[in-house]
């Protein structure tokens, strides 16, 4: 049996931990940005540390080799060049058009990259921390990605850090479109987690779908939180659910979750 | 047990909860991250005292939960269970075995997520389970297991290094010395 003072601490600790969680979300959020301050500094440390391992590894590389590399970028700046004049002439043609038919628009994406800083501890969530806070602009809900695709979304905004939610996080859904068929579905956490983590499950695709190995998943823009035609992955295989009433899809995601060291977050 | 001593657990607790946040090896390699703080809390339990217990619990689950997306507090009482378990039955635990240690630090690595996650569930909250919790739960086991007699080093050389050690009684008392010679 315990004896006075450990029923003396172990009421301490449940009145504390009552009154956390029963705090509102708001408060709850503002307190743990104020706890997860304490790791600014070593964050901002560990981050000017690998920053200076890179430059001493850089500072060692043969010079051979940086020549073939600066070869190859030029190689790839010139191919981007004659891409980039093709899309300008094309998206001036989409704007005439828009314009015709009385379209709004389209907005440039205009954004952030941030460095990311820490992964989630607990083995249940999937989140990362980025060096991107209010002061950068950055707000909740904001999209975050990758050149290669869809990351997240920031979930909690500190001064000076931010707390993205990955895609197949149970607080990340994702409204999507198969590019090739149009058909629209939704990334959403399931009870069956997958063991590969780079693989997420998209539900409620319509009976009929015609669907493929390899077709691109790209989201659909029908969120307020994720521009529509960011790569999302690609599908693997998919089965019939709900005794044939709907379609679910299993995609390998484009992006690496686990590899993430840059995103691009995306500004009002 | 010296306020130095539970400075220094809390100390080490503050740079666990940093190290599970940004070094993903263990992630890559293994496919789940390690969860050290419930081994600390075991030589915490066998070493030290009731509030060095307490103020482990609270300072370590809420900097874990802080860089997490728990729900704040949410770790706290589990590994304060485990660690007032350990406190109150450490007369009958052979601490000094490493085995021993390895084996409960074992169970707390287990216990406390599993604690941890049933109060997550019942707050309403839906981690991601599946059949990879179970590899994951492994991991955090053995590698919990295996950090526990490190932690009995370390803080065995960092208190030989920082600590003054009490001096033991002697035997020797001035007023039954025998005073030799011709009285």
């Amino acid at each position: 049996m315990l004896r006075r003072p450990h029923y003396i601490a172990l009421g301490i600790v449940v009145l504390v931990t009552v009154v956390l969680l029963k705090l509102p979300s708001r408060a709850a959020t503002k307190l743990k940005l104020v706890i997860s301050a304490l790791y600014v500094p070593f964050f901002t440390t560990a981050g000017s540390t690998q920053k200076s391992v890179e430059k001493a590894a850089n500072a060692v590389m043969p010079r051979k080799e940086l020549l073939e590399q600066l070869a190859e970028l030029q190689k790839q700046n010139q191919q981007l060049r004659v891409r980039t004049m093709q899309l300008e002439s094309r998206a001036q043609e989409n704007d005439r058009l828009r314009i015709h038919l009385g379209l709004p628009k389209e907005v440039l994406w205009k954004g952030k990259w941030g460095r990311v800083v820490a992964k989630d501890p607990a083995n249940w969530w999937r989140t990362i921390r980025i060096d991107r806070g209010s002061r950068d602009g950055i707000v909740t809900n904001a999209a975050v990605i990758t050149e290669e695709g869809l990351v997240g979304r920031v979930s909690d905004v500190g001064f000076t850090h931010s707390q993205v939610v990955l895609v197949g996080d149970p607080d990340c859904g994702v409204s999507v479109i198969i590019e090739e068929t149009r058909d629209h579905g939704m990334v959403r956490p399931t009870a069956s987690v997958p063991l590969d983590p780079s693989i997420v499950e998209l539900n409620w695709l319509p009976r009929n779908a015609k669907l493929a190995p390899g077709q691109r998943v790209i989201t659909s823009g029908m969120s307020n939180y994720f521009p529509k035609g960011i790569l999302l992955g690609h599908i693997i295989d998919f089965r019939s659910v709900g005794y044939g009433l709907y379609t679910e899809a299993r995609i390998k995601l484009a992006v690496n979750m686990n590899g993430l060291e840059e995103v691009f977050v995306f500004l009002p | 047990m010296s306020s130095l001593h539970t400075a220094l657990i809390i100390a080490v607790a503050f740079l666990v909860v940093f190290f599970e946040a940004t070094v993903g090896g263990f992630r890559r390699v293994l496919g789940a991250q390690v969860e050290l703080l419930p081994s600390l809390m075991i030589y915490a339990g066998l070493t030290g005292g009731l509030p060095t217990v307490t103020l482990l619990a609270i300072c370590g689950g809420l900097w874990l939960d802080s860089l997490s997306a728990n729900t704040l507090g949410i770790s706290v009482l589990p590994l304060f269970l485990v660690g007032i378990v350990v406190q109150r039955y450490r007369g009958l635990i052979l601490k000094d075995q490493r085995f021993a240690q390895m084996v409960i630090g074992a169970t707390a690595s287990a216990a406390a997520p599993l604690m941890t996650l049933i109060l997550l569930v019942n707050t309403q909250r839906q981690p991601l389970l599946g059949w990879i919790f179970i590899w994951q739960l492994l991991v955090m086991t053995i590698i919990g297991g295996l950090m526990t007699p490190v932690w009995f080093r370390l803080f065995g050389w960092l208190s030989g290094k920082l600590i003054y050690r009490s001096l033991g009684e002697t035997s020797f008392r001035s007023d039954r010395e025998i005073k030799r010679g011709r009285a």
